[in-house]
């Protein structure tokens, strides 16, 4: 199985690749509407800012095939803002549309707390799910953004609160998500990517 | 639920070799980075950071070289700083395999760099340093890998370049930094309570209780040291065990 790793020029994109590697799992980066439209499995990497996510997937053509393969079914992993970017919109960029799976809006997260959320956090567990599968109880997982999907839904496998409770772990269908960066989350990371391969194999 | 204190092990970079020395001067050989990163990485290290200490333009090459050798070893976030002058170098060294960027000369002489790297990147990939030294009753900013002031008390340009995008401050204490006399929590304290930041300590950490000491009385939300854990003076898993023994949140590797 191939990964294929949107790669948009900014963000994590050498660090997941990385990660795979490690894996014993081939990528490659993509970055055109025909690379998607083949994908046997997407991962869309992110980090930084919700516009230039939206405005590359925009800019690109990247929305429609992206669209697209997720209702195929072609398992996918969002990382941190590929999380984020399933939301109807975030208020980190009022303006612009997200992918619209998921009807909640991203919003920051309280300012009684240091921001961004930085650093190495546990998570709280609300269901069973496949991507946290083996994984520890206390596994902590490092975090590294100011905006969060604050909301209390069905997809959501496990949050994290840091101020306030936040979506951390999503699954639904084929669409798998974690606001947290497995790609620098030692041991514990792994095995949630390792968790993810399985779907797509 | 608590946002675990962080352990951060600093690699000072001359060419492809990890050096150190004491006060910023004299410095000797201390090994190989890949090396290095691959044992704190497996020791429940939570962060690297690796410090160009030459920055200078022709060792650009074999810096990024050792970004990507360093980076290829980690499955924790790296950071890289020394020499960043423009939004270009800080591409370079984010593409090689950095997580995050510092600034510090570069931030002091146009301090516009940290909101057009803050605005390509994002927050949390700005990390402001600061080399600070007590002049007086105040903490002035250092630069030039410490050796001119900058004429700029420390608190006000911590709040300057919070406001201007960056996502933390990395300060290190002149005065304290190589003594072994542990880390000056009065400018941590001062710091973490005046801006909205995480705040990473650095400069004269050597025992276990000097840790302590920054993350309670400094109010610290990360520590960075090089030579202790260099020498396995002091072992990462320890001082871990430490602290959580002390009730400070920390991630124990399982």
């Amino acid at each position: 199985m191939k990964i294929t790793l949107l790669d948009y020029g900014a963000g994590n994109v050498p660090s997941v690749e990385r990660a795979l590697q490690r894996l014993g799992v081939e990528s490659q980066r993509a970055a055109t509407p025909d690379c998607i439209a083949n994908a046997g499995a997407l991962v869309l990497p992110g980090v930084g800012h919700f516009a230039t996510l939206i405005r590359a997937l925009d800019d690109r053509n990247l929305r429609a095939p992206l669209l697209d393969a997720l209702a195929r079914g072609v398992p996918f992993l969002g990382i941190c803002l590929g999380l984020q970017a399933l939301y109807v919109a975030s208020d980190e960029a009022p303006h612009l549309t997200g992918l619209r799976l998921l009807p909640a809006r991203v919003r920051s997260l309280p300012l009684t707390v240091k921001l961004p959320h930085m650093g190495w956090n546990r998570l709280l567990v609300k269901r069973k799910s496949r991507l946290l599968n083996g994984v520890n109880a206390g596994a902590y997982f490092y975090f590294a953004h100011t905006y969060a999907a604050i909301n209390d839904r069905p997809e959501t496998v496990a949050a994290c609160n840091y101020g306030t409770e936040f979506v951390a772990v999503l699954e639904k269908k084929n669409i798998c998500a974690v606001q947290f960066h497995p790609e620098k989350s030692g041991a514990a990371g792994e095995q949630v990517l390792r968790n993810f391969l399985r779907l797509c194999a | 639920m608590t946002l675990a204190r962080r352990i951060i092990p600093c690699l000072d970079i001359d060419g492809a070799r990890v050096v150190k020395g004491v006060n910023f001067v004299g410095l000797r050989d201390a090994g190989d980075p890949a090396h290095l990163a691959a044992r704190y990485n497996s020791e429940g290290a939570d962060e690297l950071v690796v410090l160009d200490i030459a920055a200078s333009r022709d060792h650009r090459p074999t810096f990024l070289e050792t970004i990507r050798r360093v980076a290829a070893e980690l499955a924790i976030p790296l950071t890289a700083g020394g020499g960043i002058r423009s939004a270009q170098d800080a591409r370079s060294v984010l593409r090689t395999g950095a997580d995050k960027i510092t600034l510090n000369t570069a931030a002091v002489a146009t301090p516009a760099l940290i909101s057009e790297t803050s605005l390509e990147f994002g927050a949390q990939a700005i990390v402001l340093a600061i080399d600070a030294k007590r002049i007086g009753d105040q903490w002035m900013v250092m630069v030039r890998g410490g050796r001119e002031p900058a004429n700029r008390e420390v608190i006000a340009w911590a709040k300057e370049a919070v406001a201007l995008g960056a996502g933390e401050i990395l300060v290190t204490s002149m005065d304290r930094d190589g003594t072994k006399s542990g880390f000056d929590t009065a400018l941590t304290a001062a710091i973490s309570s005046a801006v909205s930041v995480p705040v990473i300590a650095s400069g004269g950490a050597k025992l276990p209780a000097h840790f302590a000491e920054v993350f309670t009385a400094g109010r610290a939300d990360a520590a960075l040291a090089a030579s202790i854990f260099h020498d396995d003076v002091q072992s990462i898993r320890e001082l871990k065990e430490f602290l959580a023994a002390r009730g400070i949140p920390v991630r124990l590797p399982c």
